[in-house]
């Protein structure tokens, strides 16, 4: 009785999994076959690479990864510095006006810019920043939710390792860099895995914020692609899908403990 | 304080991204442009650019492809409130309201020197009639276009219908659809009569068929609209009929973007759509189609459509008057017939069929010349102040109408009440 | 606690050493600061302050009060994507935790093809909402769509899914529900790991049906996840929306336009960028509710530690 009722479970939990990675698959048989099978399934039809070819060609998607991958670059590195010197000051300090500034903080894990995109959009042009990358990056340079995180690390990290930096005569910065930074790796790993997916994904305000060719990302090139109106073809269109997901897609089939785990910590805190 | 480390990131991330100064001795354009129908028509624009940077090494044109329509306005005018704005742009021909409002753009007579107002005049007069107000003109067409309808021979044939023969009027063409529905065993739809698409240009088709019936949908000022008259009512009503009542047009919104390929998988036998997209079904029919003028009600008429070359205010003299040389290039009579053969689009001005290229192709492919003749039947596309939003209540209207939520008199006379709210401001 | 004991194992002049921590940390925290003013602060402040103004687009920009406040009341647009925003946030709550719960248990378990399972599960969660969305689009076009050539085989009529005001929001639903469950599982996962496994061994031991033992004891265990993953996606519900964009741009008739769709329509199609600012401040007065419950549960949490 038991055994059956597991049984059914086994077989249930593997129909959803089926169901899950259906759409992926099919996205993948249709850029792998010729556009005549896109409806079609059989086994029999040929594989071909034209429709990545024809995708690659009809748009410059190799300057739109290019620009993804500076825009996730720019972006992590300025969160991970940004966040660390303030997580550090709010884990370590203790100064007047600090759970003022730590509420403000918090502030931005509710509103985020996402939905601050009118207002945003005029500081960016203010700054003269528009259709730059930079201009996409700088609303989310300083993570309230990095900070949280790396608050939260620094905090437990034993008071004695600190003492014994200090007493090696280290600096302020010393302490921060040879002590606190090394011990938080697992939190940085989670927030760079959770931020990189986060901004290579992103789309609504990077199509605001881009003009060109030359700093469109990804996301943004794909959706210009694929509007329905120019008729490109189906196929063709999944291909130029496949490549915009492949390699975060790959980066997480080979690393997908990691993944999970850095949502994980990301997540519980 | 706050201003300098707004300019020190500024300086910084300048660097970062390696956006130093271009410095170049080239006259630099930068030229926004859709795409609404089928082909590879962001590789022909770029061919076009190409071409003409060769005979013209002093001038360098950047052409952004944007999305459809909308997007592109969105982009332009982004760009421009951004204080980056393109130099040259293809936009709606009916955006012109709107870009005026903004103060935007310049008048294109000026720009074009002695000979300026002869190769104006060049054009088809009801392509210039979207461009023209106070007696400047501020555009010059370029992707032009009337809705035809297309039509399946084969299916024609199938269901006992003269496939020379395609519908004149409204009450043949709902008859014709009926005949033309083909069912399978279980009842389920196989192939629709016709479609007219209801997204993204819905208010194209309601104007059109407005057209027919004898109503005009807005005045020349811009700034009055006739959505809630009987005529413009009865208009949307035989639309929605044509699936709540014959049942020869699928239930809900068609969508205009895949509408050529439904044409194309034989799910309907006739499709409304503009001629624009020509090129793309013949390279993708796999059956004998014809092309024909809108059916008539009270007479026969399409609105114009399509974009029309601007020339932004902020540019630079030089950049203007580059700019001008472009457009004087992409639309000259050899070009402008390279043009329509290579997409579908109506060639702008009648020289362009007097070229021999043309005359040759028209030959072979009678097709291309049906949305030409009925320029004598078009009206001027609907064009208002605010018309992206004047744009979207009547989507709105439309699409509520099609998809049975209000009844088109609801629909319409609730886009009335909304477009007045909007366009009191410009009166 | 630690910056207290640091302090006080050097007694002299202590002021002074506290003035100057106070610098280091103010400095430490002026880039992060600057920037979150920058982008979020002052944006959120601006938002609030050109909600009070006319657009003056022919004309200098005059106060009106509340005049664009007015017009929104007034505007049936707002009052659909409003209506359809929570339709949409009721709908794909409730069922993304539920799938979520569910597959927590199930890869939390020893389960043939554990591994597998888990990334089937979680896989739709790294790829972008644009590209998801140009998949499930072909999954819903009317008669060729996959759904429909499935349901046809079966016999049944073909339907025009994202054509139908009636079906339009369930379809996004779907789609937004399998893009996330995967998402959410993780938390739940963490959580069961962290369930002390005494529990579970007491549990098989005394033989407690497995139902019972998850709806008296691992259920409640789980509700404080529950809760920070309820409010999580309450938020996201608020601000995904890349696949109207390109699934349905907010049609047919708005049938699936959401609050911030709205917005960045008006805002950057339309230019009103007056009334886009008085709908953002109903959007923030949403999200600020959504956080204060968050908060009183957060810094209960935050207390612990």
């Amino acid at each position: 009785m038991r055994k059956d009722s597991h049984s059914i479970e086994t077989f249930a939990a593997w129909m959803l999994a089926l169901l899950w990675l259906l759409p992926l698959a099919y996205s993948f048989w249709s850029a792998f076959h010729p556009s005549e099978y896109a409806t079609r399934f059989d086994i029999t039809a040929p594989l071909t690479l034209d429709n990545f070819a024809k995708a690659w060609s009809q748009a410059p998607f190799a300057r739109y990864y290019l620009n993804t991958v500076m825009l996730v670059t720019l972006v992590l590195a300025g969160q991970l510095v940004i966040a660390t010197l303030a997580a550090y000051a709010f884990a370590r300090f203790r100064f007047v006006g600090r759970d003022v500034l730590f509420a403000l903080v918090l502030v931005q894990l509710m509103i985020m810019p996402d939905v601050l995109i009118v207002e945003n959009y005029r500081v960016i042009s203010g700054l003269n920043l528009l259709d730059t990358i930079p201009a996409i990056a700088l609303p989310y340079m300083a993570s309230a939710f990095g900070i949280f995180l790396l608050r939260q690390t620094f905090k437990s990290v034993p008071n004695e390792l600190v003492e014994a930096a200090r007493v090696e005569g280290a600096s302020s910065f010393g302490v921060l860099w040879r002590v606190f930074v090394p011990l938080g790796k697992t939190t940085y790993i989670a927030f760079g895995l959770v931020s990189v997916s986060y901004h290579w994904n992103n789309f609504l305000w990077p199509l605001i914020v881009t003009n060109s060719v030359e700093s469109r990302p990804l996301t943004v090139g794909l959706a210009v692609f694929g509007a329905p109106e120019t008729g490109v073809d189906w196929s063709v269109i999944t291909a130029a899908t496949v490549m915009t997901m492949a390699p975060l897609l790959l980066a997480f089939l080979l690393f997908q403990r990691q993944f999970v785990q850095s949502f994980m910590r990301a997540g519980i805190r | 304080m706050r201003f300098k480390t707004k300019a020190l990131l500024t300086a910084g991330f300048m660097t970062i991204a390696g956006l130093g100064a271009t410095a170049a001795q080239a006259v630099d354009l930068t030229m926004y442009y859709p795409v609404a129908v089928g082909g590879p028509v962001t590789k022909i624009i770029d061919d076009v650019v190409q071409r003409f940077q060769k005979e013209n090494p002093d001038i360098k044109i950047e052409a952004v492809y944007a999305g459809n329509y909308t997007d592109t306005m969105t982009k332009a005018m982004t760009a421009m409130k951004g204080g980056q704005p393109p130099q040259l742009s293809v936009l709606f021909s009916t955006d012109l309201f709107t870009l005026m409002d903004e103060k935007a753009i310049v008048p294109i007579d000026e720009l074009a020197g002695a000979d300026g107002q002869e190769w104006l005049k060049s054009f088809y007069p009801a392509f210039m009639e979207n461009g023209q107000v106070d007696g400047k003109t501020w555009s010059v067409p370029f992707q032009r276009s009337t809705i035809v309808l297309y039509y399946n021979k084969d299916a024609f044939k199938e269901a006992g219908l003269d496939p020379e023969k395609p519908p004149t009027t409204w009450a043949e063409m709902a008859e014709m659809s009926k005949k033309l529905v083909k069912r399978d065993a279980s009842g389920n739809v196989t192939r629709w009569g016709v479609e007219i698409p209801s997204t993204g240009y819905g208010y194209w088709m309601l104007q059109a068929l407005a057209i027919e019936n004898g109503q005009k949908l807005m005045n020349e000022a811009g700034n009055k609209t006739f959505f809630n008259e009987n005529k413009t009512v009865e208009a949307l009503r035989y639309w929605v009929d044509l699936s709540a009542k014959d049942g020869v047009m699928p239930k809900g919104a068609v969508e205009w973007g895949t509408l050529r390929t439904d044409f194309l998988e034989g799910k309907t036998a006739m499709m409304w759509h503009t001629t624009g997209n020509l090129t793309a079904v013949k390279e993708g029919a796999k059956f004998n189609f014809g092309v024909a003028m809108l059916p008539a009600k009270e007479q026969r008429g399409s609105p114009t459509g399509g974009g029309n070359f601007y020339v932004f205010k902020s540019a630079s003299p030089d950049q203007q008057k580059a700019a001008v040389k472009f457009i004087r290039w992409a639309t000259a009579p050899e070009r402008a017939a390279e043009w329509s053969i290579k997409t579908g689009y109506v060639a702008v001005t009648p020289a362009a069929y007097e070229t021999e290229t043309m005359k040759a192709y028209v030959k072979d492919f009678p097709q291309a010349v049906v949305a030409r003749d009925q320029l004598k039947h078009a009206v001027a596309e609907l064009s208002v102040h605010d018309n992206g939003r004047i744009y979207k209540i009547v989507n709105d209207a439309v699409q509520a109408a099609v998809t049975g939520t209000q009844t088109p008199q609801e629909a319409l006379e609730s886009a009335q009440k909304q477009s007045e709210r909007v366009l009191s401001r410009y009166k | 606690m630690v910056a207290s004991v640091m302090s006080a194992t050097e007694p002299k002049s202590a002021r002074r050493r506290n003035w100057v921590k106070s610098v280091n940390a103010w400095l430490l925290l002026l880039p992060a600061m600057v920037l979150l003013a920058t982008f979020t602060h002052y944006p959120i402040i601006a938002t609030l302050y050109h909600s009070f103004f006319s657009l003056g687009r022919s004309g200098p920009a005059e106060f009106v009060g509340l005049e664009n406040y007015r017009y929104m009341l007034d505007d049936d647009v707002f009052w659909q994507v409003l209506r359809n925003n929570f339709i949409f946030a009721l709908a794909t709550v409730p069922t993304s935790i539920a799938l979520a719960l569910l597959m927590a248990v199930w890869v939390d378990k020893k389960i043939v093809g554990r591994s597998f399972l888990r990334l089937a599960f979680f896989t739709p969660t790294v790829l972008p909402m644009i590209a998801v969305a140009n998949i499930w689009l072909f999954f819903y076009t009317p008669d060729y769509g996959l759904l429909d050539q499935f349901l046809k085989s079966l016999g049944f009529a073909g339907h025009n899914w994202l054509g139908d005001p009636s079906t339009v929001m369930t379809c996004l639903a779907v789609m937004v529900v399998w893009k996330e469950a995967g998402f959410f599982m993780i938390f739940y996962l963490a959580a069961l790991q962290s369930t002390p496994p005494e529990l579970k061994e007491a549990a098989s031991v005394e033989g407690a049906s497995r139902w019972y033992f998850f709806r008296r004891v691992t259920f409640p265990l789980l509700m404080p996840t529950t809760l920070f993953i309820s409010i999580n996606a309450l938020i996201n519900s608020f601000k995904l929306v890349d696949q109207l964009v390109i699934m349905t741009k907010g049609g047919p008739n708005n049938a699936s336009s959401l609050l911030l769709y709205y917005i960045y329509e008006v805002a950057f199609n339309f230019w009103d960028t007056t009334y886009a600012a008085t709908l953002t401040v109903t959007l923030i007065a949403i999200l600020a509710a959504v956080a204060l419950t968050k908060f009183v549960y957060l810094d209960r949490r935050i207390h612990y530690q």
